[in-house]
C-alpha cells in the first residue's frame, strides 16, 4: 500500500529551548487508521503541528502524497487535503452548525450576502454523504461535546480532507460517545480516508488502529502493525518499563464522616442553576470519586467546599464545623487541602520560585516566618526536602514553577497539598496532563493518604482514574447526582456512562451513606 | 558564551538598547546641530564635567527613586497605579501647609512634616486601592482622576491659603528653618533627601522580598487566583500595596520641598511620578535596580538640559531622543529572536553533549 504521508528526520526545538521532536521519522499508509501513542511531553502534538504547518521544524522534511511539502500555515495544509480535529474544539459557539461548516468559504448571494438557505442545504448534504448526523440549525453551544466533535470532523471532510488528524479525540467523551466516534472513524476509513489519531488510552488504540507509532521522550521508538502488539507491550514501549494499572485494594474500614454536604444548590450570575440539592458524605479512610462529564457543576462544587464561592442554599461541614462563609484560609486551618483542577490558574504562580509556591498556604506559620520576617533559609531546606520526597525534576528550589514540565508542576502542587498534614483532601483532576510515571506516583500518594485514615474527595474527568481509586462513586449530571455506586469492585465505564449523560437516573440518588 | 548571554540576557539587552539609543541620538544630533561634535559631548559628558551638574543628577534622582519604588510596589501587586504624581503633589502641598503652620524643635519638626506628608500620600493610595479591591473599580482610572484632584486641590491650598504675598511669583510661604532637610555639600543643593531615598529603596527591597506582607504582594501580583486559593486576603494585600505606594511618593515630594527650595514652588506638576513609572519599568520593579535606573534617567535629563542650554538642539528634540532610548530599553521583545536562536543552539548543544555521554 502506498504512503499518503511520510515524515523524515524531523527535529523541532521551541524558542524556549525545549526540544520536542528529535530525529522523528514515520510513514502513514493510505487508507488506514494510524495511532500515535506516547506520554504527555513525548512530542505527539508537536509532530502533528509540524505536519499541519502550524510550526516549522529546524530539520527534516514532510512528504505528502510523495511530494515534499512545507505548509506556511494550516490554511495551506487544509487546501492540500489535511484536516485536523483539535482536542479543544475550534468552533464558534454562538454560530449554528451550518454557519460553522461554511466559515471562511461561505456561499454568497449576489457576491455579498450570506446564502443561509444554501448553507443549510450544503451541510445537510455533507452530513448525509458521510453518514454523520448533526442538527444543522442548532447553535454549537447548545450541543453536547460529542456532537460538537462530529461537527468538527464534518467540517474537515467538507473541505475535502483525505487525511484526518485527531488530537486525543476521546479525552472529552463519555464511553457511549466514544463508541459512536469509533464507528464513524471506521466508516471513514472504509470510504477511503486516512485517519491519524493521537491517544494515550491503549485499549482504544488496540481496538481501532491498523498501525501504531510509539513515541517516548521526543523520539519515535517504533512503528508497527497493531496486530503485533498487546496493550501491555504498548504501555511498556511508551514508558520504558512495566506499569501497574489495576484497581487499588479496598480500604480497611472507613471511619467518621469528615465532609458532609447537604442539599447544596448554587445559582450563577446569569441565574442558571448550576447545582441542585447535592448531598453526600466523605468518610475518613475512603476515597469518594465523583464522575461526570466536565462542566456539570463539579468546578462550582469544589469552589464552594474550599471557600472560593458562596452557595445559594444548603450546608457544607468539615468535622461538624459549618464552613459556609469561612475564608479559604479558615477552611485550610480545619486541615483541608485542595489540589485544584487547573494547576496553572489556581495551583501555582508560574513566575514565582518553587520555594514561593510551596509556602503559599503556610508562610505565616511560625516555622516559616517570625514577626513578619520570612525565614528563607528554612524554606529552602524545606523545599529541597519536598523536591526530593516527591521526586520533582528541577534545577533548584529557586527555579520558577513555570519552567517545569506539566507533570512536575503538578507534583509541586501535590507535594504542597499533601505535606500540610491534611485530614480531608480535595483532589480535582489530580493527574490531568501528567506523564504515566507521575500519575502512578500521585495515585500511590492518594492511596497512602486513604490508608492513613485521611478522607479523599476525588473529582476527575478521567473515568479510569475514578474506577481505579474510588471506594465509592457518585455520578453528577447537570448539577445533580444521578447515581451512587457503593460497591465499585465490579463496575466499568459503561455502567457509569448513561448516568453521566443523564439518560438514566436513580430516584433519590445521593452520596449519603444509608445506615 | 551562549550560557553567559542567556544568564545575563536582560542586562545585555539593556546595554545594547542604550547603545542603539545613543547611536540614534548621535545621528539625530548630527542632522539638527550646526556643531554636532560639541553637542554630542555636552549631551553625553555634560553632566560629569562639573561638580554642580553632577550634583544636579543626584538631586534629580532622589524623587525619582522615591516614586520608582512607590510604583514598583504597586506594580508588583499587578496594580496599575499611576497616581504617584498626584500623591507626590498633594503630599508636598499638605506637608508644606503643616510645616508653615506649626513650630517645633528641628529634628521633631522634620519628622512630623514627613509623617504628615507620608500619611497624605497613603490616603491618596488608599482611595483607588479600596475602590479596586472592594468594588473592582479600575485603579488606572481612579488614580488618574486622583492626580487631577491632587493637582488642583494642591494649587488651591497653596495659592489661596499659604501663598507668600511678598514673593514675585506664585509660591508658598518659606518653610521654617526647623523643617529644612540639611544640604551637606557647599556649592551644591545635595540634601539629606537623597540619603533617605536610598534608605527607603533598601527598605522597599527588604519589605518586598523578606517579609510576609511583601511575599503576599508579590504572590498576588504573580497570580491573584493562586494567592486567594492559598488563603491570602486579597483586599488587604491590594490596599496595603497602594497605601505604601502613595506614602513613598508623598515622601518623595516632601523631601524635595524640604531639601531644595524650602517652599512649595510648583505651579506645574513636576513629573517625577511619571519618571517613577519609567524607572520602575527599567529597574524591573526591583527597588535596588531602581536606584540605578533613576540615576540613569536623571543623567539623561540633566544631559538634555545642558544640551538645550549650551548647544543648539531645542528641548523638544532632547525629549524625542530620550524617549527613543527609553522605548528601546522597555521593549520586552527587543532582541527576542536573537535570544530564541541562542536558546535553541544551546539546547541542541546540551542534547548532543548528553548523547555523547550516554553512548
Amino acid at each position: 500500500m502506498e504512503n499518503i504521508l511520510q515524515v523524515k528526520n524531523i527535529t523541532m526545538v521551541y524558542p524556549t529551548g525545549v526540544i520536542a521532536n528529535k530525529d522523528v521519522s514515520m510513514d502513514v499508509k493510505k487508507n488506514s487508521i494510524h495511532a500515535i501513542v506516547g506520554e504527555n511531553g513525548a512530542g505527539k502534538s508537536t509532530l502533528m503541528n509540524v505536519i499541519f504547518g502550524k510550526i516549522h521544524p529546524q530539520e527534516g522534511e514532510v512528504l505528502y502524497k510523495g511530494e515534499k511539502v512545507s505548509f506556511k500555515n494550516p490554511n495551506y495544509a487544509i487546501k492540500a487535503g489535511i484536516g485536523m480535529v483539535h482536542q479543544h474544539l475550534m468552533l464558534a459557539p454562538d454560530l449554528t452548525v451550518a454557519e460553522n461548516m461554511i466559515l471562511g468559504i461561505e456561499p454568497k448571494k449576489g457576491k455579498i450576502f450570506l446564502d443561509t438557505v444554501n448553507a443549510l442545504e450544503i451541510t445537510r448534504e455533507v452530513s448525509k454523504k458521510y453518514g454523520l448526523d448533526v442538527p444543522v440549525d442548532k447553535k454549537i453551544k447548545d450541543l453536547p461535546i460529542g456532537v460538537r466533535q462530529r461537527v468538527e470532523i464534518l467540517k474537515a471532510l467538507f473541505r475535502n480532507a483525505e487525511l484526518l488528524i485527531l488530537d486525543e479525540p476521546t479525552s472529552v467523551l463519555t464511553p457511549q460517545e466514544t463508541e459512536i466516534l469509533f464507528e464513524t472513524l471506521i466508516n471513514l476509513k472504509e470510504s477511503g480516508k486516512t485517519i491519524l489519531f493521537i491517544s494515550h488510552k491503549l485499549s482504544e488504540v488496540k481496538r481501532l488502529a491498523d498501525t501504531v507509532t510509539v513515541m517516548r521522550d521526543t523520539r519515535v521508538i517504533t512503528t508497527r502493525d497493531a496486530s503485533d502488539l498487546t496493550e501491555e507491550k504498548i504501555a511498556h514501549l511508551m514508558v520504558g518499563r512495566d506499569i501497574n494499572s489495576g484497581r487499588i485494594g479496598e480500604p480497611e474500614n472507613p471511619g467518621n464522616i469528615r465532609l458532609a454536604v447537604k442539599d447544596l444548590s448554587y445559582v450563577d450570575d446569569e441565574n442558571v442553576q448550576i447545582l441542585k440539592d447535592i448531598s453526600f458524605d466523605v468518610r475518613a479512610g475512603e476515597i469518594l470519586g465523583i464522575a461526570g462529564v466536565e462542566g456539570n457543576g463539579q468546578s462550582e462544587l469544589i469552589s464552594i467546599i474550599t471557600g472560593l464561592l458562596k452557595p445559594a442554599d444548603g450546608s457544607v461541614s468539615v468535622d461538624d464545623n459549618n464552613i459556609i462563609g469561612l475564608s479559604p484560609r479558615q477552611i485550610r486551618e480545619l486541615k483541608v487541602s485542595h489540589i485544584p483542577e487547573d494547576r496553572m490558574e489556581n495551583g501555582v504562580a508560574d513566575m514565582a520560585s518553587l520555594e514561593e509556591n510551596f509556602i503559599v498556604d503556610r508562610y505565616y506559620k511560625s516555622e516559616f516566618s517570625k514577626n513578619g520576617k520570612i525565614n528563607w533559609k528554612y524554606i529552602k531546606d524545606y523545599s529541597v526536602d519536598l523536591i526530593k520526597r516527591f521526586n520533582i525534576l528541577t534545577q533548584s528550589s529557586k527555579t520558577a514553577a513555570g519552567a517545569l514540565s506539566g507533570g512536575n508542576i503538578q507534583k509541586v502542587v501535590v507535594a504542597r497539598e499533601l505535606s500540610s498534614n491534611p485530614e480531608l483532601i480535595i483532589a480535582a483532576q489530580p493527574t490531568r496532563g501528567v506523564d504515566i510515571g507521575s500519575e502512578e506516583l500521585i495515585h500511590d500518594l492518594l492511596k497512602k493518604a486513604r490508608d492513613d485514615g485521611k478522607a479523599v474527595f476525588l473529582i476527575s474527568a478521567d473515568l479510569d482514574e475514578i474506577l481505579k481509586l474510588s471506594t465509592r462513586i457518585i455520578v453528577i449530571y447537570d448539577g445533580h447526582i444521578t447515581k451512587q455506586f457503593t460497591d465499585c469492585s465490579n463496575i466499568s465505564g459503561m455502567d457509569l456512562g448513561p448516568y453521566m449523560l443523564g439518560v438514566k437516573m436513580e430516584e433519590g440518588a445521593s452520596g449519603k451513606i444509608h445506615s | 558564551m551562549e550560557k553567559f548571554i542567556l544568564k545575563y540576557f536582560t542586562l545585555i539587552r539593556t546595554i545594547i538598547a542604550i547603545l542603539v539609543g545613543m547611536i540614534i541620538s548621535v545621528v539625530l544630533i548630527y542632522l539638527i546641530s550646526e556643531m554636532p561634535a560639541y553637542s554630542i559631548k555636552q549631551f553625553f559628558l555634560g553632566p560629569v564635567l562639573s561638580k554642580g551638574r553632577f550634583a544636579n543628577v543626584i538631586e534629580n534622582a532622589s524623587p525619582m527613586i522615591f516614586c520608582g519604588v512607590a510604583i514598583a510596589i504597586a506594580f508588583q501587586a499587578k496594580q496599575f497605579n499611576i497616581g504617584a504624581e498626584g500623591a507626590l503633589f498633594i503630599s508636598a502641598a499638605v506637608g508644606t501647609a503643616f510645616a508653615v503652620s506649626t513650630g517645633m524643635p528641628t529634628v521633631l519638626h522634620v519628622i512630623m512634616v514627613l509623617v504628615v506628608a507620608g500619611a497624605t500620600g497613603a490616603i491618596w493610595g488608599f482611595i483607588p486601592g479600596i475602590l479596586k479591591a472592594k468594588w473592582g473599580a479600575s485603579e488606572l482610572v481612579a488614580s488618574l482622576m486622583m492626580n487631577y484632584i491632587a493637582y488642583y486641590g494642591g494649587l488651591y491650598l497653596i495659592n489661596s491659603h499659604f501663598r507668600d504675598k511678598d514673593a514675585g511669583f506664585l509660591v508658598s510661604i518659606r518653610l521654617p528653618e526647623t523643617a529644612w532637610l540639611p544640604q551637606f555639600m557647599p556649592g551644591t543643593r545635595l540634601h539629606l533627601g537623597i540619603l533617605l531615598a536610598v534608605i527607603f529603596a533598601f527598605l522597599g527591597y527588604y519589605f518586598l522580598y523578606h517579609t510576609t506582607s511583601g511575599y503576599e504582594i508579590r504572590t498576588t501580583g504573580n497570580n491573584q487566583k493562586f494567592a486567594k486559593f492559598g488563603g491570602m486576603n486579597i483586599v488587604k494585600v491590594i490596599v496595603l500595596a497602594q497605601v505604601l505606594s502613595g506614602m513613598l511618593a508623598g515622601l518623595g515630594g516632601m523631601t524635595e520641598v524640604m531639601g531644595i527650595h524650602r517652599r512649595f514652588n510648583w505651579q506645574m506638576s513636576p513629573g517625577y511620578g511619571w519618571d517613577g513609572v519609567i524607572v520602575a519599568i527599567i529597574g524591573r520593579n526591583h527597588p535596588l535596580l531602581i536606584i540605578f535606573a533613576a540615576f540613569f534617567l536623571s543623567y539623561m535629563r540633566v544631559g538634555g538640559q545642558i544640551l538645550n542650554l549650551m548647544a543648539d538642539v531645542p528641548s523638544e528634540l532632547v525629549l524625542v531622543i530620550q524617549s527613543v532610548i527609553i522605548i528601546l530599553i522597555t521593549a520586552e521583545a527587543f532582541l527576542s529572536t536573537w535570544k530564541n536562536k541562542i536558546t535553541i543552539k544551546e539546547a541542541e548543544r546540551v542534547e548532543v553533549a548528553n548523547e555523547s555521554v550516554t553512548q
